[in-house]
This record gives C-alpha cells, sequence and structure tokens, in this order.
C-alpha cells in the first residue's frame, strides 16, 4: 500500500507521504463523527508511540532490556504536576507546617505569587524541562546498570522503575511533594499561542481556533501527532548516523564493540539519557491531557505493555515499533468496544463479559504474533544470501589463485 | 604510509612491549614476555596449544588486564586498561572467533570502525549540519574503498551474517583496518579456512604489508607463519622460548622440543 524508499523510488515515495499526511490530518475529522473516544483511544496510542520509540533506542538500538522505562514517563508526568498546577503551593505550605524555618526561607525564595497559586509553566518550557529531567535521571539510574546484561539488567531497572513509583507513592510525607496516592490534580492543560487545548471553561471542551471549533481530543491529537512526528525523525536521524551505529554494535557484540574504539559506557549512558528523554515528554504531555496525575499510571504492567511494543512491532524498526504501538494501544481498547456487540450480534446475548474477554484475546494475539512473526510484526528487512548464491556466482577465489 | 621495507632493522619499532606478566589465580599465564615490531615488518606470535598467545593478544590489546610491563606504540607509552582507548591509541585486532555485528550490513561493520576517528555527537547527527553530512559521506567512502579493498565490495549491503566464512574473516579484517591502525592484530585469521581461502589470505595479508602496514600475528598454520612472517616469537607455558627469523626459529632447540618434544615419542 505504501511505499517508503527515496533511493529506488523517490515518485512513489512521495506519493506515500503525501496520502499518510492526509490519512493522518484526516483521521480525527472522521473519527470524531462516531465518537470522541476514538480520538481520545488514538491520543493514548500517539503517547505510547513516543514511549514505545524511546524505548526503542535503549532496547532496540543498544540492546539493553530496561524493564523500569515508564519511570521516566513517570517523571516527566509528576514534573508537570508540580510545576503546571497549583500543587506546588501545597508542597510550599506543607514545608511551611513541618519545617517552619525551612520552609519560610522557600517561600521568601519563591514569592507570595507561587505560595499561593504554585508555578504555571507554559507547554514551551515544560516539554524540554521534561526531555532534560528525564535526559539526566536516565543516565543517572543507567550508570550502576552499566556493567550488566540481559536479564540482570533487566531486573535491576525493574527495580528502579518501581523504586520510583513507590517514591511517588510514598511522597506525601513528611512533606507532601506528590499527594501520594490520591495524585495531583489539576493540572493545567497545553496552551499554545493563547488558546486551551482543553477548551475554554463553559465550551464543553471546544477549542476556537480563529472562527474555527473542533473537538479537545482533535487539538490534542494534533499536537501529539506533531511530537510523535519530531520523536520519529530524531530516531531516525540518530539510527543513521555514527551514534546509531555504534549502539547496535554494542548490541551485537560489546567485546568487539569496545575493540573497535567505542566507548561503551558513555554510548550506554546516552542511550539511556535519550530514551528517557522521550520518555519525559510524553509523561509531561500525558498529564497535561488527563490534567491528573496518580501512581496507579506507572505500574510495571505498563512497563511490559511498552516493551511489548517494541518487541512485537520489531525491535530497532522504527516503523515496527510504531506500529506495535498503534496496534497494542489501540486493539484493547477496540476489543472493548467491540466485543459486546459482536457477542449480541453472535449470540443474542453476552456469553463471557467484555473485560475478560478482551485480556484473553489480547493475550491471544501476542502469543499468536511471537508464534508466527518471532522477529515482530515488521522487522527491520535485511538481505539474505539465497542459498544457491555461491553457484551462480563467477567464482571469488579466482582473483586470488592468480595473485 | 610508505612501505618501508629496507631490510626490516632499520624501520622504526611501532609496538614495544617489555617484561610482561599475567596470572590467572595459580596459573601463570604470562611472565616475562617482550615483543618489538618495527615499522612495516609482519611479526609472528607462535606457540603449542595453551602456550599463552590469545592472552598476550588480550592483553595487549586491553582485554585483560595486565600484573606487570611496559607497553609502547610508536614512541608513545600507551596503558592498555581499557581496549577502547587501545584502539584510539592505535591497535586494531581481529578475534580468533569471529566477532562480526551480525544484524549490521558488510558496509556498516565497516562504518562501525571508523567511529574512533570520526566525532560528530548527538547535535550533528540530528541536524545533519554541513560537517556532520561531511564527515557521513568521508565514512562510507572510506568503509566502501576498505571493502573494495579486501575484495568483498559487491557484498557492501549484505546482512553480516550471512557472508560465508571467508568473506566474514575479510570483513572483520576491513572493520580493523578502518580505525587507521598502526598495528593491525590478527588472532589466528586461517583458523577453521580451507585451502583456497588460505591461500586468499595470504595474498590479502601480503598486499596489506606491501601497503606498509604493520601486522601482529598468532597463527597456527606454521606453513602460512613461515612464508608470511619476517620475525618470530615462539611462546610456551607463557614464556618467549625463542625470537627470530622464521628460520632461526626453525632451527631453534628450544622451539623443537616444544613443538615436537611430545610428537617425537
Amino acid at each position: 500500500m505504501f511505499y517508503f524508499n527515496y533511493r529506488r523510488q523517490p515518485r512513489k515515495t512521495v506519493a506515500s507521504l503525501a496520502a499518510l499526511v492526509i490519512v493522518l490530518i484526516a483521521f480525527p475529522f472522521i473519527a470524531s463523527q462516531f465518537g470522541n473516544s476514538w480520538v481520545r483511544i488514538m491520543d493514548y496510542a500517539l503517547l505510547y508511540i513516543m514511549l514505545a520509540l524511546g524505548l526503542n533506542i535503549v532496547v532496540g538500538f543498544a540492546g539493553l532490556l530496561d524493564l523500569g522505562y515508564i519511570a521516566f514517563y513517570a517523571l516527566g508526568a509528576y514534573m508537570t504536576g508540580l510545576l503546571a498546577s497549583p500543587q506546588f503551593a501545597v508542597v510550599l505550605q506543607s514545608f511551611v507546617d513541618q519545617y517552619p524555618a525551612l520552609g519560610a526561607a522557600l517561600v521568601s525564595f519563591f514569592g507570595p505569587e507561587i505560595a499561593q497559586n504554585g508555578i504555571h509553566l507554559s507547554v514551551w518550557l515544560i516539554v524540554p524541562l521534561s526531555a532534560l529531567l528525564a535526559g539526566v535521571l536516565g543516565a543517572l539510574l543507567g550508570a550502576p546498570t552499566l556493567k550488566l546484561r540481559g536479564d540482570y539488567l533487566a531486573v535491576v531497572t525493574l527495580g528502579f522503575g518501581e523504586i520510583i513509583r513507590i517514591f511517588m507513592t510514598n511522597l506525601s510525607g513528611p512533606v507532601n511533594i506528590t499527594n501520594g496516592p490520591q495524585g495531583i490534580n489539576l493540572i493545567e492543560p497545553v496552551r499554545i499561542a493563547g488558546v486551551s487545548l482543553a477548551g475554554e471553561a463553559g465550551s464543553q471542551s471546544t477549542v476556537h481556533i480563529g472562527g474555527y471549533a473542533m473537538p479537545s481530543v482533535n487539538a490534542y491529537y494534533f499536537l501529539f501527532l506533531f511530537l510523535c512526528v519530531a520523536i520519529v525523525f530524531i530516531s531516525f536521524r540518530l539510527q543513521h548516523s555514527r551514534l546509531g551505529r555504534a549502539w547496535v554494535a554494542i548490541r551485537e557484540d560489546e567485546i568487539a564493540a569496545k575493540a573497535m574504539g567505542i566507548n561503551t559506557r558513555n554510548m550506554k549512558l546516552l542511550a539511556f539519557a535519550m530514551g528517557a528523554s522521550f520518555g519525559g515528554v510524553a509523561g509531561a504531555m500525558f498529564a497535561s491531557f488527563q490534567e491528573f496525575v496518580s501512581p496507579e499510571s506507572f505500574t510495571l504492567m505498563e512497563s511490559i505493555a511498552v516493551l511489548a511494543m517494541v518487541v512485537l512491532g520489531g525491535m530497532g524498526h522504527i516503523p515496527g515499533v510504531i506500529l506495535g504501538g498503534i496496534l497494542l494501544a489501540a486493539l484493547p481498547e477496540i476489543l472493548r468496544h467491540g466485543v459486546e456487540p459482536a457477542q449480541q450480534f453472535l449470540f443474542g446475548k453476552i456469553l463471557i463479559e467484555a473485560e475478560i474477554l478482551r485480556q484473553l484475546l489480547y493475550g491471544l494475539a501476542m502469543v499468536l504474533i511471537m508464534l508466527f512473526r518471532p522477529a515482530g510484526i515488521w522487522p527491520a528487512p535485511r538481505q539474505e544470501d539465497r542459498p544457491d548464491a555461491d553457484i551462480d556466482e563467477p567464482a571469488r577465489s579466482t582473483d586470488v589463485v592468480a595473485a | 604510509m610508505t612501505p618501508d621495507m629496507g631490510s626490516g632493522m632499520q624501520a622504526p619499532v611501532i609496538l614495544d612491549i617489555a617484561g610482561v606478566a599475567k596470572r590467572f589465580g595459580g596459573l601463570q599465564a604470562l611472565s616475562d614476555v617482550s615483543l618489538r615490531v618495527r615499522q612495516g615488518q609482519v611479526y609472528g606470535l607462535i606457540g603449542p596449544n595453551g602456550a599463552g598467545k590469545t592472552t598476550c593478544f588480550n592483553v595487549i590489546t586491553g582485554l585483560y588486564q595486565p600484573d606487570a610491563g611496559r607497553f609502547t606504540l610508536a614512541g608513545k607509552p600507551y596503558s592498555p586498561s581499557a581496549p577502547h582507548q587501545v584502539a584510539q591509541a592505535g591497535i586494531a585486532r581481529t578475534f580468533q572467533n569471529i566477532r562480526l555485528f551480525g544484524e549490521m550490513s558488510a558496509l556498516e561493520n565497516v562504518m562501525v570502525g571508523r567511529h574512533v576517528r570520526t566525532r560528530q555527537g548527538v547535535l550533528g547527527a540530528i541536524l545533519r549540519h554541513k560537517a556532520a553530512r561531511e564527515e557521513e559521506a568521508a565514512i562510507r567512502r572510506r568503509a566502501l574503498e576498505l571493502l573494495d579493498y579486501v575484495g568483498i565490495a559487491r557484498l557492501a549491503s549484505r546482512t553480516a551474517r550471512f557472508l560465508s566464512y571467508g568473506d566474514q574473516r575479510r570483513l572483520e579484517i576491513a572493520r580493523a583496518l578502518a580505525t587507521d591502525p598502526q598495528l593491525l592484530a590478527l588472532d589466528e585469521p586461517a583458523a577453521g579456512m580451507n585451502a583456497t581461502e588460505k591461500l586468499g589470505l595470504r595474498e590479502l595479508l601480503l598486499k596489506i604489508k606491501a601497503d606498509g602496514k604493520t601486522i601482529l600475528l598468532i597463527e597456527h598454520d606454521v606453513k602460512l607463519v613461515m612464508g608470511l612472517c619476517d620475525r618470530i616469537t615462539v611462546l610456551d607455558y607463557g614464556r618467549p622460548i625463542a625470537e627470530g627469523t622464521p628460520a632461526e626459529v626453525q632451527k631453534h632447540p628450544a622451539v623443537i622440543e616444544a613443538y615436537l618434544g611430545g610428537m617425537g615419542a
């Protein structure tokens, strides 16, 4: 259907790209005719694609099995929760209550305005800050794991991921920073050029741009689509560079990579940092979109779901990872919406509860993919030798014997 | 680099190691090993199985930490504490059991070899500004040249693990050459090769030597070593027992003892 290889067939590639752009832009307008929930599903799918592309740098390119990746999503989300909501005022107040001297110093440092209303940064600061914070923490959490490989690395990163989540759950005392299990409320929606993407109060989540109105989920769709395209672009550029090759070399054979002069420590830290920064941005967007964060969004199951997107899609192959992200993010939702009507239609009554059947089908889909496409649904292309290649090629050794 | 053939003796010393020792637990794998490899030489390191050849190699290239020893490369002392620093300093190696980047294409494998001689970072990769584009083009050009040099240019886009055994060896040598090494260290390059492949390898090594490169070679195939090497050091039980030209070494009583002592019985 689509064909992407600019070198071989530039025309077909440009046509495919144009068609894809039209489909992507038209999607929310068509889908919202059938209800905003379909666009909302796609919004979440786009967030998952950003996550999967970030994890793809760590797992797919550098070959570092990371089971705690969702921690960086959490960091981005909680950073937004603190810096774009009244929460920071709560934090300062709790410092004043617990440690009056320190609290007073902090209040005088931040000023009465912040002590009253919290911090409200714009999206233009939130996105780079979340990328930076998550990137730095990605490198920091990566540093102790540098000597570990495979299963051992997976277990340690899993631990780190859980530590972050447990921190978020428990940092409500002695000073209240994260609000504990209740999470942070009233996070500001994204505001671009004065227009709130959640729609103004009383507009029933309709965004007005100029004379034009669209549902809030559509506005977020375009924002997430833009960020996704940016992340895809960065991923491609990194992959086809000296750094991307060094990552893959480490994945393929770490000792040989070292012997070729690659500083594996620095390259691994860079992979952790780059991957984490994508996760941080996705987390920040997630918090603004939901206007609420709580620790239960960042469980181990989420890490595993993102890893499944990378592995099922095709590790290290960006189009495959995107496909994996769409399928695994949207499939459960489609099943959720689809299984009950399907049963009604087939049997006239509901035999199995939707939630159970959904899990069942999701698991079955995963098993089938791994059985029939073990390298992923859309793996990186490889150029193999045909079995008879040595026969129909002129004997290579001639130039050698003659010499 | 111009070949400095002469008698081979006046050429500058490329690799100079002295007093190298390495112990694994109770086993003294290397003791007091010294080598002096001159520019343009093919230097052989031979010895019976378990003599410590590969250990010596791994120490020189930074894979193992030596317990003692002085290491000098092209007049400058280097410390073999990390393999990537050794590669940076100018020693490139191949492995006894070929270690390619299997899922990468042949071309990409060689391009990885250029990593250590290139600079572009994250910004260059993402923005692809002029300097980055030029560097990338230079990497590709040099990698293609090297594939052509070792005779597998037509396999450039082939995934490395689908190459034939002999071609994988050639690719590994091309990848090592891509790091612009002062010294090319080959660990049993002929292992597992058939007679035709060995001939081809010999031609390739002679070509590399003729281009002025210096080669340190571990090899079991005595015929190949004797025909190719300018000088040889023989190791036995981790100690050098003889050093000299192939002819000298062949006549050395300690070498005959080490190699034939068991077989003569």
